[in-house]
């Protein structure tokens, strides 16, 4: 381990040590928190964190070391991991690897020795910023001065840096103990899959419903996917600011207007928001964990979410024909919204989970119903 | 959802006398849901043969009987003051053992009192071991193989089936009173004898030993809208074949993947809602194949218990509170959280520290009885502690039991090998302090697991705090660099075990190492503004500030509950 200092752009550092990353010295990126006590494998794999430095709240973290199969994507997406307390070893049935070789092996640089709930206070209190993390000696001053000079994440093309660049296909189920993933043979619909930086378990929910899913990259146009005459489209979660997304805004118009039954996550449920001509804004330090209460205002019923979003959708914004499903009860954000004049609709949280709670994993079968219901 | 108006008089019944397995903390769950219950209007009647408690003071309930708890006289009770409802879900196994007779004997009927919080179906589903294990093949979750015996000859022909070791547990018990293991057919015959005439109902489970597996526990709640939340997972860092009572358990769970930790949130969601506990609090217990990942689901408690209070404590979640409430009518999403003031109590805590429980035992006041810990509990007290780090927790709890131990030595060197192995294998009140010899003496996490089944990562993070008290040793006070310090007090180095290590005194420790700064438990790793001043101390590095001029300033971060 080596000697690290974490800036902030508003004047706040804290050192702490490196103990990944030594071949890249230094990082930056916004930095927000995590407050899911387990799943960094997931956290880390997610390319939705893409541009982010994550903290982690929990304090003793690595413990179970990581494995082949607790992966969101194919790398780590994350600009740094800071943590309060690293497991030097790794205690799991499926472990292959501690997390410090892990992070280390991908170049990552991973930070622990830093007071996390110190710095989550900061960042509750002056809202999310950028930060820049250094290896080594550098005076405090010249690292808060990196730190301002980082690019703002909303200047970030991020969604092109994670999505893929090729159509791929996915027939991959969700994991089950104890035969792990299994490939779904049963297909019975075509599901178009815009992929902004797709995680898997999204995938692996749609296939385990029979749907044939086809991933195309964030820049394909709306007439390609039409192309493929799919059941119905699904819109993924992905990295940064929605608001730069003009392209991706315009074929989602287009792809609307086919009536073709569509469904949109996170990224996808502000790209959709936009597209209807609503907005969204930033919020001060985001929904980053795994213990939101989110609301169906239709039932009543409350739902404990996986959550990582830092931009939700103004309800002021939104046009008539826009019914609000979904609220946070923490702020009342906006959790989930449906179309009345089309086979429409987007939730803001994770009802994919990995990590979080599974009480969404319902919402899936939703879409399932939507596109049955547009069959016939 | 309004608060139920069709009762007004609820009757409490408490724990009675402080037993091995039911103590202070029902006192502690029983007051606050009394004092919940008043708090919207209602009138609490509360009956408890136990004077020396909070619950009986007289500004608790409105009306307050110490009387015994036996069905004739709370059948009395009920006849005089005609409650419209029963909470026996606040009292432990006592008050729930009564409901159980009075619903039986048809006297909550006859006076036509209503059982909230869990229901006498419920109850019976999840307290007898056949209903229970049937509710569990109902929804497709595994248990050890077992089979409920009535007598010794039945015991001695299942017991070909199960196969050795095996757990004997006597029904209705508390705190597993009469339960044991057996190795062989010898041990086997007196051991089931002894459970038959311990259980009230002459009756026992013998159960395919899990021992050396991994034990996790999680509390969960549900309301009357079926909203289930899960307020703490915790995780023993003795394997199964040690009561829960009896074991140091650690929150939250430590060596759990997400896909598992969700795996026994699913299950625990789906064990409240097939034993059919309407409102309130139950505790589920898991056991794990630490090679194959496997789970059993070993029990569940329909009812607040003394894994609950460790989770309130240790979560900043009032689960005895916010289950009375449960109890009248509210839903999850109506009732705030108390800390954060304005997010509702319809979510899961989320801890950015570590809470260890260590039980404090007293076999000097009991010269009988057998050390060696087993599935009989055994405890007459628990400690619990909190620190940002494992060891720091650790190491807190050590010195909160009040044995004069003020870290992990306690001279244990002139012991001879076999005893230390001894002391490692089978269980007993010092084998923390044992295994920490082992450590001495250069023995390997793997030869501590094998010997004990404890978790590598428990075993690991213990050598980690032996090694560093051996370089710690071989430095003074004069030698030992600030960073040395720091790391020592962050890993819950006492002033005093310092010392001792330093070759110094306690007073020039302190002198030289870093200022203790407070966090505050809030539910929510600092998501949000607390509002309640509970604190914990802990030890961390100063963070700066580079100010507008470029000066640098470091600050010792201590919480104080004015900031935004």
């Amino acid at each position: 381990m080596e000697k690290a200092v974490l800036a902030l752009e508003d004047g706040h550092f804290f050192y702490g040590y490196a103990f990944s990353g030594f071949s890249k010295k230094e990082t930056g990126g916004e930095v927000i928190f995590n407050t899911s006590m387990t799943g960094y494998q997931e956290i880390l794999t997610d390319p939705s964190y893409k541009g982010q430095i994550v903290v982690m709240t929990p304090s003793e973290v690595g413990n179970y070391g990581v494995n082949f199969e607790d992966l969101e994507s194919d790398k780590i997406h994350v600009n740094g991991f800071v943590i309060k307390d690293l497991s030097p070893i790794a205690s799991n049935w499926r472990a292959k690897k501690t997390l410090q070789k892990y992070l280390d092996e991908s170049g990552v640089i991973g930070v622990c020795g830093i007071d996390t709930r110190a710095l989550v206070r900061i960042i509750r209190r002056y809202g999310v910023m950028k930060g820049y993390i250094h290896i080594g000696e550098i005076s405090p001053a010249e690292a808060v001065k990196r730190a301002k000079n980082i690019p703002d994440i909303s200047e970030l093309d991020l969604v092109s840096e994670v999505s893929h660049k090729e159509i791929y296909r996915w027939d991959e189920g969700t994991w089950r103990w104890p035969e792990g993933y299994r490939k779904i043979e049963n297909k019975k619909y075509k599901v178009a899959v815009i992929d902004y930086g797709v995680k898997r378990n999204i995938l692996r929910l749609m296939a385990d419903r029979g749907m044939e899913l086809v991933c195309f990259p964030s820049n394909i146009s709306a007439e390609e996917v039409l192309e493929f005459k799919p059941d119905g489209i699904f819109l993924s979660n992905g990295p940064g600011d929605p608001a730069i997304l003009h392209y991706q805004i315009e074929q989602i118009k287009k792809l609307l207007s086919s009536d073709i039954p569509m469904f949109g996550i996170c990224l996808g449920h502000q790209l959709l928001s936009w597209a209807i001509g609503g907005k969204t804004y930033k919020l001060e330090f985001g929904h980053h964990g795994g213990n939101h209460p989110v609301k169906d205002l239709r039932t009543g019923k409350v739902e404990i979410t996986a959550q990582n979003h830092n931009y939700a959708t103004d309800p002021d914004s939104l046009p008539s024909h826009v019914e609000i499903t979904h609220i946070n009860l923490n702020d009342d954000t906006i959790e989930g919204i449906r179309l009345t004049d089309r086979p429409a609709f987007s939730i803001q949280h994770h009802p994919e989970a990995s990590p979080g709670p599974h009480d969404s994993n319902h919402i899936f079968d939703d879409f399932v119903e939507l596109i049955e219901e547009c069959k016939r | 959802m309004p608060k139920r108006t069709d009762i007004s008089r609820i009757l409490l019944i408490g724990s009675g006398p402080i037993v091995i397995g039911q103590a202070a903390e029902f006192d502690y769950s029983g007051t606050q849901g009394a004092k919940a219950l008043k708090e919207e209007g209602y009138e609490v009647i509360l009956v408890n043969s136990n004077p020396a408690t909070i619950m009986t003071d007289p500004e608790v309930a409105d009306k307050t009987y110490i009387e015994p708890l036996i069905t004739p006289v709370i059948e009395k009770i009920i006849e005089r003051e005609r409650p419209d409802a029963l909470l026996p879900t606040l009292g432990g196994q006592t008050a729930l053992n009564l409901a159980v007779d009075l619903y039986e004997k048809g006297i909550l009927d006859k006076y036509n009192v209503k059982m909230i919080g869990a229901n006498y179906e419920a109850i019976k589903k999840a307290e007898d071991r056949e209903l229970f294990k049937e509710a569990m093949e109902k929804i497709g979750l595994q248990m050890p193989k077992s089979a409920v015996v009535k007598s010794v000859a039945e015991a001695m022909e299942i017991i070909q089936w199960i196969g050795f070791p095996v757990i004997i547990r006597p029904s209705f018990t508390l705190g597993g009173t009469g339960g044991s293991i057996a190795y062989n057919i010898d041990e086997f015959y007196p051991k089931v004898k002894a459970g038959l005439e311990a259980s009230p109902v002459h009756e026992v489970l013998l159960e395919e030993s899990v021992i050396g597996w991994k034990e996790f526990e999680m509390e969960v709640m549900r309301d009357k809208n079926d909203n289930c939340v899960i307020i703490c997972s915790i995780e023993n860092l003795d394997p199964m074949g040690v009561h829960t009572g009896d074991s140091i358990t650690i929150a939250p769970a430590m060596t759990l993947t997400d896909k598992e930790y969700q795996m026994l949130r699913d299950y625990s969601i789906a064990v409240i809602r097939e034993i059919g506990v309407e409102t309130g609090g139950s505790n589920v217990q898991f056991s794990q194949n630490p090679e194959t990942g496997q789970f059993y689901v070993i029990e569940m408690n329909p009812r607040v218990s003394r894994s609950s209070a460790l989770a309130s404590k240790a979560t900043g979640f009032p689960i005895a509170k916010i289950a009375a409430k449960l109890a009248v009518g509210y839903t999850l999403d109506e009732l705030p959280n108390d800390i954060t003031k304005e997010t509702p109590a319809s979510f899961e805590p989320t801890i950015d520290y570590v809470v260890t429980k260590i039980p404090r035992f007293d076999f000097a006041k009991f010269p009988e009885t057998d050390p060696t810990l087993t599935t009989m509990m055994k405890s007459v007290g628990e400690v619990m502690a909190i620190g940002r780090t494992f060891k720091e927790s650790i190491h807190k709890a050590v010195r909160s039991l009040e044995l004069g131990r003020y870290g992990l030595y306690i001279g244990l060197e002139k012991e001879d090998d076999e005893t230390v192995k001894e002391k490692i294998v089978t269980p007993n009140a010092d084998r923390l302090w044992y295994i920490a010899e082992g450590f001495r003496r250069g023995w390997t996490v793997e030869e501590i697991h094998q010997l004990s089944h404890i978790d590598r990562w428990f075993l690991h993070q213990i050598k980690e705090i032996i090694d560093f008290e051996k370089e710690l040793s071989e430095k003074t006070l004069a030698t030992i660099t600030d960073e040395e310090l720091e790391k020592a007090k962050q890993w819950g180095f006492s002033d005093r075990e310092l010392a001792r290590l330093l070759k110094t005194t306690e007073e020039r420790v302190r002198e030289k190492r870093m200022k203790v700064s407070y966090k505050v438990v809030d539910t929510c790793a600092a998501e949000f503004r607390a509002f309640t001043p509970y604190y914990y101390s802990s030890y961390e590095k100063p963070f700066g500030i580079v100010k507008e001029d470029g000066t640098v300033e470091l600050v010792f971060d201590t919480e104080n509950l004015e900031e935004k």
